[in-house]
């Protein structure tokens, strides 16, 4: 201490102070700042919550209880997670217009950033999937689609068609047509097994083949050439078949009326 | 029919037999000639005509090797009622649809125009041979027979109809497999090879990899095939035909049969994904009514009571796999099923 007092007066005390007090100020910043920010993601989070939760008791606390607790009408959403909340509300199914054997597709009302606060709201009461970041869902491999389409034939084909065409289930339930449906829609409905489509966690169908899946899907309903012309519904025999009785074989038999029915006698001619 | 063509309203010649009878036969109208028959310029425009369209159908074979060389496979274009099609698929379709119907077409022009159009009545007849030609051939039949001396020869008569009759058998031995013969062959699956000591890992069959329990959740619908099968193996159709499986998982508590309960592990069911009617891979499976549903004659089994029966013509429950975990935490299969799958048979126990 002697030594540091007695050097108080030097000429480059001012400057060594100086010099400290510096790297305190850059240590202290450096310490402090990300908190500063890891707050403010925090501040934002709960304020995305709040938001939803304001959101949640108009549009959907009737049928789900007010703190998704889930009631005669509705079930729990503790757990189903953001993926699940962006596609029910996203593709219109949520809020439901009526009960029935299936809630159908329809007009969204929500903008996506209400439809964040809602999933930020839902999310908050029990982990589940999270919604797919673009990345997830977008694939840029031309073989994908083809991967995707073998996929597609063991697992989703057997409901929704070989061409996404969507079928019938049981009591008037059915799988819907996959025509124009968002990739993101698409990826989030295998993630959470929307009403009666079983779901596809990554533990059985990982991500990468997922991607795969919504490449094929997106490549064979959008307005992709049919090579063939006429898709008739892309249904079977059964559209074709019917298509070739009536169409094919109705033009054979007016061909044949028509030429039966025209003579060629010089008096007509 | 226009009036005109009636044989009253042109007042032809025709052979109107007794004015007195209301019912009388009235004849056949007169031949009328056709333009063609009687102006030679008519008839030769109509030669043309008819070879023109022959031409034009050549032309269009042509066009068809043309298309099939020339036109790149791949190229698409857009032809307004179809939309975007292959060019290649339309040409080829157009012109061999041209070729076709202009022979046609060119073919019934030549008989209506050229060939001749007399009418040529033919008067019907009862079909029986009269007498006497039937006599004849009953006695000839009878000399034919004395002459060979069936009756005589016994043996070959026998050793004849000996014959005749074991013929069909040949029909029985090709089409026996449709009989009480698979046996076996229907009765075990590639799960047999699974045994306590040597199970058989169940392999997913997106990912090609065994799969832990933990991976299948509630709600969720994987399809798996027993460890050892390739998507490569030559007889890969063969088999998944039998082994097929459909993994779901139930909460315990849903699940209404015991035995079912049972031979899952912790509410993950493996259920064989074959019909029990004739045969097709079911797998609509609903995750909240627990039914899956065959697409081909919709028979609806309930995968939470057992895959019970309750809607459609399968007679039979979907046969479920007793499966368990190995040591490394793999769902596995200790066994084969326990009755046949997919449809009944003859030898069928139940
Ligand atoms: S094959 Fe399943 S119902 Fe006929």
């Amino acid at each position: 201490m002697k030594k540091l007092s007695a050097r108080r007066r030097h000429p480059l005390a001012a400057l060594v102070v100086l010099l400290l007090a510096l790297a305190a100020t850059g240590g202290l910043y450096a310490a402090f700042a990300p908190a500063d920010k890891a707050q403010a993601d925090v501040a934002a989070q709960s304020l995305a919550i709040d938001e939803g939760k304001k959101l949640f008791a108009v549009g959907c606390s009737s049928c789900h209880g007010l703190n998704g607790q889930g009631s005669s009408d509705g079930p729990s959403l503790v757990g189903v997670g953001s993926a699940s909340v962006d596609f029910q509300v996203g593709t219109g199914r949520m809020p439901a217009q009526q009960p029935g054997a299936q809630v159908p597709r329809k007009q969204n009302i929500y903008t996506q950033a209400e439809i964040d606060q809602l999933a930020a709201f839902v999310s908050s009461l029990g982990p589940g999937p999270v919604t797919p970041t673009k990345e997830q869902y977008t694939s840029t491999n031309p073989e994908d689609i083809s991967k995707g389409g073998e996929l597609f034939r063991t697992n989703c084909a057997q409901c929704h068609n070989f061409a996404g065409q969507g079928g019938a289930l049981t009591k008037g339930k059915y799988a819907p047509s996959l025509e124009g449906v968002d990739a993101k829609h698409i990826y989030e409905a295998m993630q959470t097994g929307p009403q009666n489509m079983p779901s596809f966690p990554d533990t059985t169908m990982p991500e990468e083949q997922k991607k795969q899946i919504v490449a094929f899907v997106r490549h064979t309903t959008s307005d992709e050439p049919n090579p063939g012309g006429l898709t008739l519904g892309s249904l079977g025999p059964v559209t074709e078949g019917l298509f070739g009785w009536i169409f094919g074989l109705g033009t054979l038999i007016a061909v044949a009326i028509w030429v039966a029915a025209h003579t060629t006698k010089a008096k007509k001619s | 029919m226009s009036e005109e063509k009636l044989p009253e309203s042109h007042g032809s010649a025709g052979e109107v037999a007794d004015h007195g009878d209301p019912f009388a036969d009235p004849g056949l109208p007169a031949h009328e000639p056709r333009r063609t028959d009687i102006d030679e310029r008519a008839a030769k425009r109509a030669e043309r005509q008819v070879s023109l369209m022959f031409v034009i159908s050549m032309l269009a074979t042509v066009g068809f090797i043309a298309s099939y060389v020339a036109i790149d496979p791949d190229k698409i274009v857009y032809i307004f009622p179809l939309g975007h099609v292959s060019a290649l698929n339309f040409a080829l379709g157009m012109t061999l649809g041209v070729a076709l119907f202009l022979i046609g077409a060119g073919a019934v022009h030549w008989a209506r125009t050229l060939m001749s159009d007399v009418e040529m009545p033919a008067e019907r007849h009862p079909i029986e041979a009269d007498d006497e030609v039937r006599a004849d051939v009953i006695q000839q039949f009878r000399t034919g027979a004395a002459e060979s001396g069936f009756g005589r020869r016994k043996m070959i008569r026998n050793t004849l109809i000996g014959s005749m009759a074991l013929v069909p058998l040949s029909g029985v031995v090709l089409l026996r497999d449709l009989g009480p013969l698979p046996e076996k062959k229907l009765k075990d699956t590639g799960w047999k090879e699974a045994t306590p000591q040597k199970p058989l890992q169940l392999i997913n069959m997106s990912t090609n990899s065994p799969m832990t329990a933990d991976d299948i959740v509630i709600g969720s619908l994987t399809f798996a095939m027993p460890q050892g099968l390739h998507t490569h193996d030559e007889d890969f159709q063969q088999r998944i035909a039998k082994d097929a499986l459909m993994l779901v998982r139930i909460a315990p508590e849903d699940i209404k049969d015991d035995t079912s309960k049972e031979l899952g592990f912790q509410g993950i069911l493996a259920y064989s994904k074959i019909c029990t009617h004739v045969g097709c891979p079911i797998s609509l499976y609903e995750q909240q009514t627990h039914h899956a549903l065959c697409p081909c004659h919709q028979s609806t089994f309930d995968l939470a009571d057992g895959a019970r029966v309750i809607f459609g013509p399968a007679g039979h429950p979907l046969p479920q796999l007793k499966i368990t975990t190995d040591e490394k935490g793999f769902l596995v299969a200790t066994g084969d099923f326990d009755e046949p799958v997919g449809p009944s048979y003859w030898e069928r126990a139940r």
